[in-house]
C-alpha cells in the first residue's frame, strides 16, 4: 500500500465533484474572518485563488518577487485558453476535453482531476467575461474561437495573442478589488524562502524582502503554492528571467513529495538561439499552426545551401520542401500535440536538414494561408480574385489581424520580415507538467501545504496540450482550491491567530539567515550566471528531447559535481541586507542544482517513453514514444537530504473511464 | 561594436545618484539591450564592482517590468517596444549611450535603474475591476453580446502593460494615458457600465493622490508607449470623468 493518498472521491465520474463538494466541510462566514491563508505567487493560480479566498471571509496574504502581481509570468502567455463550450457545435463536450487531455497527457494524469478541469472549464470563461475580460467576438458580438494542437475541435477563446495577459489582469483586478476591502495584504518584491511546519501542518513562510533583504516570518492556518514551474532549470527557457522553483523545493525539503520532475514540456515553436549571449527563448504562439506550415527542404543540399546563406526559402520549389509534419501525422498534420511535433523537428534537425547556421532551425510557412485567405477576402468583397498582388495585400491583412503582434515581436527579434520570408522556429523548454504531488483537494503530503497551477503536478500528466495551462491556473485558483480548502480549514475555527514566536520560526529563519550568509561570504571565483548556464546545458544536452539512461547517468553525476562546486566557488558581490539582485538568484540557481539531479534520477528511473518524456531505449519502429504499462504510475519523490537519496513512492493511475490506448496523431 | 555607456546609479532612494561611465568593447548586434547590460553586469562582477540594478523578467515586451529611460527617450529609440525588445542593432560602432530610470515623483528609485511604481497598483485598486464575485456562477458568456469593434477597441486599450513608460515621457509626469486605458477597456464593454461612475472618480482621485501631473495633450505617451496605447484613451476618461461629475443619485 502506497503512502499516498489520492483521495479520489468515488461515484461514477460525472459526479464526483459535485457530490464531492456537496458533503466536505465548510466553515461559516464568520468563522472565515478568523482565519489567516499565505498565498505564495499571484500569477493566474495564485492570484486566482487570492482573490477568491479573500472574497469568501479568509484573511489573505500575498507574496511575489515581481514589482507587482501583475507582472507574474502567465502573462505571457499567448494562445488561448480551452474550454468545452461547444460555441462552435463543431461536436465538443466535457468528456471529449477530459479525454484530449487525458490522451494528450499520454495517459500519465489522474483521471478524476482532469474531468473536474473540464467541467468547470466553462465557468472560466462566464466568471472571465463578467469581470470584463476583452475576449476576441465575431460580428454577431459572439466569442469567437480558434484550435489548438491535439484536439479536433475549436474550443479555445482567445484575446488577440495576450490572452495570458488579459487573464491575469482580470484575477488582478479582482485580487485588487480584494486589496481595496483590505482582505488581502500584498507583499510584492517579497520571497519565500522556507515553509514554516508546526505540529505536522504548514503554519507559515520565512520570506525576504528583496528591497531591504529584511528577513520576515509571516503565519497563516494554511499555505498554498502558486508559483508556477521550474523549467529555467535549463537557464534558456520561455520562462521569465526569474521565474524559479525555490518555493516548491523548500516545500520538497519541509515533506512535500516532488511528482514526476522530468515531465517537462519542450515546445516546438520558439526563436532560435542566435549566441552565447543569450538570456532567454522567445515564444512564438501554438496558435501559429492553425495557418503556418512547418517544412524543411526535402533535399539535402538544399538544407546545405540554405544553411551557407546561400539559398532563400522562399527559391525552393514546392515539390523540394518537405512538410514533415504533414506527411507523418496525415490526421492532425501541423496541429499534432507539442512533444510530436518537437521531436519531429529534432528529427529533421538532427538529420542535417535544418534551416539557419547552426542547422538548429525548421520553417513556419505563412505563404499559403496568406493565399488562402486573400482569396477568400478577395471573394467576399467581390474584388478580382485573380489579382495577385490583390490576394497578397488582402491575405497579408488578415493574418496582421491574427497574429500581429506575434509577427512584430519576430522582426523585432530576428530583423526579418515573416509577411515574406518563412519564420525560423526550433523547440524550446517551456513548461513543466512535473511538481509538487498533490491529491484530490490540491494539498501536498504536509497538511495544510497546498499547490495549484502549475507548481502542482496534477492534471497534464506527460505533456501538456496547448492553452490548458491558463485553464488550470484559473481551476484551480477559482474553482477548486476555493471549495476543498474550506475541509481542511473547519478545523481550525478554534485555533486562533498562529504566532511567529516559536521555535518552530525561529528554526526556519535560522536556517535561511545561515545560507544567505554563506552565499554572501563565499567570495569564491564564479557569478551565478556561471554556474546556472552550465547547468543548463547538462541539462539541455542530457535530459532534453531525447534521453538514454547513459546521458542520465552523467548528468547526474555532473550535477552534483557541479553544485559542490558552485558552494565552493559562486561569487555575490554586495550584502545580503540590501536590494541584491545576485544573491536572490544564487538561493535559486541552488535550488535548481538540487532539483536538477533528482529530475535526471526521475528521468532515468522512468524506463519508458510518454508524452515529453522520451527514452531512446523505448521507441516503435516508426521512432515515436513507447509507452509500458508497469509505469502507469505517478512517480513521488520523497526528500531525504542529497537528491540521490530521495526516496520514491508511486501512485498508481487507472483509468475506468478512458481506454488506454496507443496514443496516435496519424 | 564598441560603445560608452553612460549610466544612473543611485544607491537607495535617499542616497544620492550620478552618472557613471562604462565601457563595453565587443557588443554582438543580435544582443538584446538587456544582454548587453548583462555582459557588462558579468564584467562589473569579474572586477569585484557592484552590478547595475535594473527591472526586468520576461524579457518578450509582455511584463512591463523592465523600464530605462535611454538616450532621453522610455525604452530607447525604437517604436512600440520595450527594453527587452530592444536590439543592439538600433546602435552604432563607436556610440554613447546614456540610460537612466523612469524620473518622476511618484515613482521614487529603488536602487540605480529601478523605481518603485507601486503608485499604479494603489490607482487600479481604486477602482480598476468590475465587482463581480469569483464564483463563476454568473450568467453565460456568450448571454453578454458585445459588437466586435467595441471588443477590439476594448482590448486594445486593455493591452497597457503598465510600465510607466507614459509617466517617464511626459514632461508633467502624468499617469492619463494608464488611467485612461484602464477606465476605457470598462468603458467599452457594458460589463464596466454599473460602476463608470465610481471607477472613473476613484481611479482619478487617486492618481492626484500619488503626485501624477496633468495632461496638457503634448502626446509623448502615445508615442513612447510600447503597446501603442491611444491618446483617444486620455479623451474617453475626461469624458467619464465629466458624465461622472454630472450624474448625482
Amino acid at each position: 500500500m502506497s503512502v499516498l493518498d489520492s483521495k479520489v472521491p468515488k461515484g461514477p465520474i460525472n459526479d464526483k465533484w459535485t457530490t464531492y463538494k456537496d458533503k466536505i466541510n465548510l466553515v461559516n462566514p464568520a468563522n472565515k474572518r478568523l482565519i489567516d491563508v499565505i498565498v505564495v505567487g499571484t500569477g493566474l493560480a495564485g492570484g486566482s485563488a487570492a482573490a477568491t479566498l479573500a472574497e469568501l471571509g479568509y484573511n489573505v496574504k500575498t507574496f511575489c518577487f515581481q514589482d507587482s502581481p501583475r507582472r507574474a509570468h502567465s502573462i505571457a502567455a499567448q494562445g488561448g485558453i480551452n474550454a468545452a463550450k461547444n460555441y462552435q457545435g463543431d461536436g465538443d463536450s466535457t468528456y471529449r476535453l477530459f479525454y484530449d487531455t487525458v490522451k494528450g497527457g499520454d495517459y500519465r494524469s489522474r483521471e478524476a482531476n482532469v474531468h473536474r478541469l473540464a467541467e468547470v472549464s466553462v465557468n472560466i470563461i462566464d466568471q472571465c467575461v463578467a469581470q470584463g475580460v476583452p475576449f476576441a467576438r465575431d460580428y454577431g458580438g459572439l466569442l469567437d474561437n480558434r484550435s489548438f494542437g491535439g484536439v479536433l475541435v475549436s474550443r479555445t477563446f482567445y484575446a488577440k495573442g495576450q490572452t495570458g495577459q488579459q487573464l491575469l489582469l482580470g484575477a488582478y483586478s479582482a485580487m485588487n478589488r480584494q486589496i481595496g476591502r483590505g482582505k488581502i495584504k500584498p507583499y510584492n518584491r517579497h520571497e519565500m524562502l522556507d515553509v514554516v511546519i508546526v505540529d505536522g501542518k504548514a503554519r507559515g513562510i520565512i520570506a525576504r524582502n528583496l528591497v531591504t533583504g529584511e528577513i520576515e516570518r509571516h503565519s497563516a492556518h494554511a499555505v498554498v503554492l502558486g508559483t508556477g514551474g521550474y523549467g529555467n532549470a535549463f537557464y534558456l527557457s520561455t520562462y521569465a528571467m526569474g521565474s524559479n522553483v525555490t518555493a516548491a523545493w523548500k516545500a520538497h525539503k519541509r515533506g512535500a513529495f516532488f511528482a514526476n520532475p522530468c515531465f517537462t514540456q519542450i515546445h516546438p515553436t520558439c526563436i532560435p538561439v542566435s549566441g552565447d549571449h543569450q538570456s532567454k527563448l522567445t515564444l512564438m504562439s501554438e496558435s501559429l499552426r492553425n495557418d503556418g506550415r512547418i517544412w524543411v527542404p526535402a533535399k539535402l543540399e538544399d538544407a546545405k545551401a540554405i544553411q551557407e546563406g546561400k539559398l532563400k526559402p522562399t527559391k525552393i520549389a514546392e515539390e523540394d520542401r518537405d512538410y514533415f509534419l504533414e506527411r507523418r501525422y496525415p490526421a492532425f498534420g501541423n496541429l499534432v500535440p507539442r512533444d510530436v511535433a518537437s521531436r519531429a523537428a529534432k528529427e529533421r534537425c538532427d538529420a542535417g536538414f535544418g534551416v539557419n547556421a547552426t542547422g538548429e532551425a525548421v520553417y513556419l510557412d505563412f505563404a499559403a494561408a496568406i493565399q488562402r485567405y486573400g482569396k477568400e477576402q478577395a471573394h467576399v468583397k467581390g474584388l478580382d480574385e485573380n489579382d495577385a498582388a490583390l490576394v497578397t495585400k488582402l491575405g497579408k491583412e488578415m493574418i496582421k489581424s491574427k497574429y500581429g503582434n506575434l509577427f512584430q515581436m519576430y522582426e523585432k527579434i530576428i530583423d526579418e520580415n515573416p509577411y515574406e520570408t518563412p519564420m525560423m522556429i526550433f523547440p524550446a523548454v517551456h513548461y513543466t507538467m512535473g511538481g509538487i504531488w498533490v491529491d484530490y483537494n490540491l494539498m501536498t503530503t504536509v497538511p495544510g501545504l497546498y499547490a495549484i497551477g502549475e507548481a502542482n503536478f496534477s492534471d497534464h500528466g506527460a505533456n501538456r496540450l496547448g492553452a490548458s495551462a491558463l485553464m488550470q491556473g484559473l481551476a484551480d485558483g477559482y474553482f477548486v482550491l476555493p471549495y476543498t480548502i474550506g475541509d481542511y480549514l473547519a478545523d481550525d475555527i478554534r485555533t486562533g491567530p498562529i504566532s511567529i514566536d516559536t521555535p518552530e520560526f525561529d528554526e526556519a529563519e535560522n536556517n535561511v539567515r545561515e545560507r544567505l550568509d554563506k552565499l554572501i561570504n563565499n567570495k569564491g571565483k564564479y557569478s551565478v550566471d556561471h554556474f546556472h548556464k552550465r547547468l543548463g546545458k547538462i541539462m539541455w544536452n542530457k535530459c532534453g528531447m531525447s534521453r538514454n539512461a547513459k546521458d542520465l547517468k552523467e548528468a547526474i553525476n555532473e550535477i552534483a559535481a557541479l553544485r559542490k562546486e558552485f558552494w565552493e566557488d559562486v561569487k555575490i558581490p554586495g550584502r545580503a541586507d540590501e536590494y541584491n539582485e545576485e544573491l536572490a538568484k544564487a538561493g535559486r540557481v541552488a535550488d535548481f542544482l538540487e532539483l536538477g539531479e533528482l529530475f535526471a534520477k526521475d528521468a532515468l528511473e522512468r524506463e519508458e517513453s510518454c508524452g515529453g518524456h522520451f527514452r531512446e531505449e523505448h521507441q516503435t519502429e516508426e521512432g515515436e514514444a513507447k509507452r509500458r504499462k508497469e509505469f502507469q504510475y505517478v512517480a513521488a519523490w520523497e526528500y531525504k537530504g542529497e537528491p540521490s537519496d530521495a526516496v520514491l513512492h508511486k501512485e498508481d493511475l487507472k483509468y475506468e473511464d478512458i481506454e488506454v490506448k496507443e496514443r496516435s496523431y496519424k | 561594436m564598441k560603445l560608452t555607456l553612460k549610466i544612473w546609479r543611485q544607491n537607495d532612494a535617499k542616497a544620492k545618484g550620478k552618472m557613471m561611465e562604462y565601457h563595453l568593447n565587443d557588443v554582438s548586434p543580435d544582443m538584446s539591450f538587456l544582454e548587453m547590460l548583462d555582459v557588462l553586469n558579468q564584467d562589473l562582477i569579474d572586477k569585484d564592482e557592484e552590478p547595475i540594478a535594473f527591472d526586468h523578467d520576461c524579457r518578450e515586451g509582455i511584463c512591463g517590468m523592465c523600464s530605462m529611460f535611454i538616450n532621453g527617450r522610455a525604452h530607447g529609440p525604437d517604436r512600440e517596444i520595450t527594453v527587452c525588445q530592444l536590439h543592439m542593432r538600433s546602435f552604432k560602432d563607436g556610440d554613447t549611450i546614456t540610460i537612466e530610470p523612469w524620473r518622476a515623483k511618484a515613482f521614487p528609485i529603488i536602487k540605480d535603474l529601478i523605481v518603485d511604481r507601486s503608485a499604479f497598483d494603489r490607482i487600479q485598486q481604486a477602482g480598476g475591476f468590475i465587482s463581480v464575485n469569483t464564483s463563476g456562477n454568473t450568467q453565460d458568456a456568450n448571454n453578454i453580446l458585445i459588437a466586435k469593434d467595441a471588443a477590439d477597441t476594448a482590448m486594445d486599450a486593455a493591452t497597457c502593460i503598465g510600465c510607466g513608460a507614459c509617466v517617464a515621457s511626459c514632461k508633467n509626469s502624468s499617469a492619463m494615458l494608464f488611467v485612461g486605458a484602464k477606465v476605457s477597456q470598462y468603458a467599452l464593454l457594458p460589463q464596466g457600465q454599473v460602476e463608470a461612475v465610481d471607477r472613473v472618480k476613484n481611479m482619478v482621485a487617486q492618481m492626484d493622490l500619488e503626485g501624477f501631473g496633468n495632461c496638457t495633450n503634448t502626446g509623448a505617451c502615445e508615442v513612447e508607449c510600447p503597446k501603442g496605447i491611444s491618446l483617444e484613451n486620455i479623451a474617453r476618461m475626461n469624458r467619464e470623468l465629466v458624465k461622472a461629475n454630472m450624474i448625482k443619485f
